[in-house]
């Protein structure tokens, strides 16, 4: 490809300079603000002007913008911003450990599942049906109900979530490679199974498994906020993302600043972590670049 | 090349010539489930198919999708083992072959697969491709490895500065150079070229086939080369093993098959091939029917029921053997 810029120069140490050297603006933003919430997320306890569950009752549903209160008041006089920094720090541990967790468990067993064929094929296809085909959510509350909801219960239960798309990927993926494909080739050069799956096949599906990744992210955000609207996911006095929005919606046409706020969190991170995805997955592809 | 056409027990070295790869009697069947309640089947892909190959040599296997050319290769690389029969490599039985020999003897086959654009990992430059054998198989430190995968990228005809390229830098052509030179990198010394011009332009096929040409001649290399295009094989062979079924049907030097075709389904074959001779007058015998089903086989000859000239019982009931016809072997009660 760069045969015709550069006839007569020495080509081998060319490519590292000529990868693209500037981070479009939107991906630019997107980075920016995830790092700023992560951020916010590990410093809560020394950044909330107030505590979670301090309340100024001589300050109810304040407006957005007084000195005391940047962003209001909710219906019990708590500050709006402190509830909006400790919830942003639950549904980002919460989002982000179930997607990494969920992402690392599907594609382990797609993986051993191209790799042993047979049996635990099946068993890992079957299950996946399963889970495709009955709603998460009445899952989600049945363990919930009968395990009764910690923070650890819920990252785990939602690290099931979406398993099953990272299973179904890496496994047709796989398979698909090893037949007449270079994981087949390298296989027959004398590989091990582990260099084959995590050296070639990993590199070459990532960016299909980032792709799923980002959809699986906001839909994780939004599972918690639903099951805690229900009452079934972070408890009072904890507050989520979700849980902010739910007990907001009551005040929605008098204080739309107590639902307004952290949905805004969860629109712009979803947003962001799409974005970023979406740029990562052309840049992991040399083919692209 | 008639030492592969003799009834072989003699041992691998004959004045000079060396025997590096020889089957006997490879069989390789697949146990498969029929359906959910249905009972196991067994899956005859390779009954029973022999034949050697000498150092410097081409023995192309011919035969249409399912005949048991992709079993066979992938018995020859020992990816699969074969369930009865012996394989003989440099002499050394791979059957009877485990760890560290059967790792030693791997390396001694390589594989050329049939589809460029897949068989290379796109996400891996050329030279780290073509250092990934030496890595995994031998401790050659890092500085050699690049020198090895230089010296090999010259040979194929590539330049050194695609050393840091992707795949997908490269045309049909140049990638098969790519998947060669990476079959050679551990000095093989038998290739197993799947079908490796036929996913190839025609004008690029000639270039990849004079390259295998010349690279015989170099390393001395013994090819086996599987594919259903006749008019490639015509060009590279020294011997031809046509197969139909998992068995061999014909089996001779590639001059003698080429001139007399002595099995009807080697001549259906050969006049289904296009010639570049208007004046040749055109016969094309045109095979009726699907290849039968491997799960139940004709009885007899299994090509009875497709065979234009079939018509004694003895074809419908006794299985014939590959006889010396006329200075090949073939495996028909009617050839003469």
């Amino acid at each position: 490809m760069t045969d015709l810029a550069a006839p007569g120069a020495p080509a081998s140490h060319q490519q590292p300079v000529r990868r693209r050297p500037t981070i479009p603006l939107g991906v630019a933003l997107a980075i920016a603000w995830l790092i700023g919430m992560i951020v916010v997320a590990l410093l809560a306890d020394r950044i909330t002007p107030y505590g979670v569950t301090a309340m100024d009752l001589k300050n109810r549903l304040a407006l957005p913008g007084n000195t005391g209160h940047w962003l209001g008041t909710d219906e019990l006089g708590r500050d709006v911003l402190s509830r909006l920094i400790a919830s942003v720090r639950i549904s980002l541990m919460i989002a982000f450990g179930a997607t990494l967790i969920s992402a690392f468990v599907g594609t382990l067993l797609g993986f051993l599942a191209a790799h042993l064929r047979g049996a635990f094929e099946q068993m890992v296809l079957m299950l996946a049906d399963f889970q495709a085909s009955m709603p998460f959510l009445i899952m989600a509350l049945a363990v919930l109900a009968f395990f009764g909801s910690s923070l650890p219960t819920l990252i785990g239960l939602m690290g099931i979530y979406g398993w099953e798309r990272y299973a179904r990927i890496s496994r047709g993926l796989a398979i698909s490679a090893g037949q007449q494909g270079y994981a087949g080739a390298i296989r027959q050069l004398g590989a091990t199974p582990a260099r084959i799956y995590l050296r070639h096949i990993l590199p070459n599906i990532a960016s299909t498994l980032i792709v799923s990744m980002t959809l699986v992210f906001p839909e994780v955000i939004l599972l918690e906020s639903g099951l805690s609207f229900l009452g079934l996911g972070v408890q009072p006095p904890m507050t989520s993302l979700g849980n902010m929005v739910g007990y907001g919606r009551e005040y929605l046409t008098r204080a739309p600043w107590i639902m307004l706020a952290p949905s805004l969190a969860i629109v712009v991170t979803t947003f962001a972590v799409s974005m970023l995805g979406d740029w990562l997955r052309d840049r992991l592809d040399p083919t692209l670049r | 090349m008639s030492a592969a056409l003799a009834e072989k027990t003699a041992p691998a070295k004959v004045a000079g010539v060396q025997t590096v790869l020889e089957a006997r009697d490879l069989v390789r069947y697949y146990e498969v489930q029929r359906g959910l309640f249905g009972g196991k089947g067994l899956v005859k892909a390779l009954d029973g198919v022999s034949f050697s190959l000498e150092a410097g040599k081409t023995l192309a296997i011919v035969g249409e999708s399912g005949c048991g050319k992709s079993t066979l290769a992938r018995l020859l690389t020992l990816i699969e083992l074969p369930t009865e029969g012996r394989l003989l490599i440099d002499g050394i039985d791979v059957t009877g072959a485990h760890g560290a020999q059967l790792k030693a003897l791997r390396r001694r086959v390589q594989m050329v697969f049939q589809n460029p654009y897949g068989s290379l990992n796109p996400r891996q430059t050329i030279g780290s491709t073509l250092e990934e054998p030496l890595l995994v198989n031998t401790d050659t430190p890092a500085e050699e490895r690049r020198v090895a995968a230089m010296a090999m990228l010259a040979k194929v005809g590539l330049r050194p500065e695609h050393h840091g390229r992707y795949p997908h830098m490269f045309s049909g052509g140049q990638r098969q150079r790519i998947a060669i030179a990476r079959a050679l990198m551990l000095n093989p010394k038998i290739l197993v070229l799947d079908e490796p011009v036929s996913a190839l332009d025609v004008s690029v096929r000639a270039q990849v086939l004079n390259l295998l040409a010349d690279l015989q001649d170099e390393f001395g290399l013994a090819y086996v080369f599987v594919s259903h295009d006749l008019s490639v094989v015509r060009h590279i062979a020294d011997d031809v093993a046509v197969m139909y079924l998992g068995r061999a049907v014909e089996h001779g030097t590639a001059e003698a098959i080429f001139a007399k075709p002595r099995h009807p389904y080697t001549r259906a074959l050969l006049s289904a091939t296009p010639m570049a001779d208007p004046t040749r007058q055109k016969q094309r015998i045109i095979l009726t029917g699907d290849l039968p089903s491997p799960f139940a086989p004709p009885p007899g000859c299994t090509f009875h029921p497709r065979c234009p000239i079939a018509d004694q019982e003895r074809c419908r009931a006794e299985v014939p053997v590959l006889r010396d016809v006329d200075g090949a072997l073939t495996a028909c009660h009617l050839a003469v």
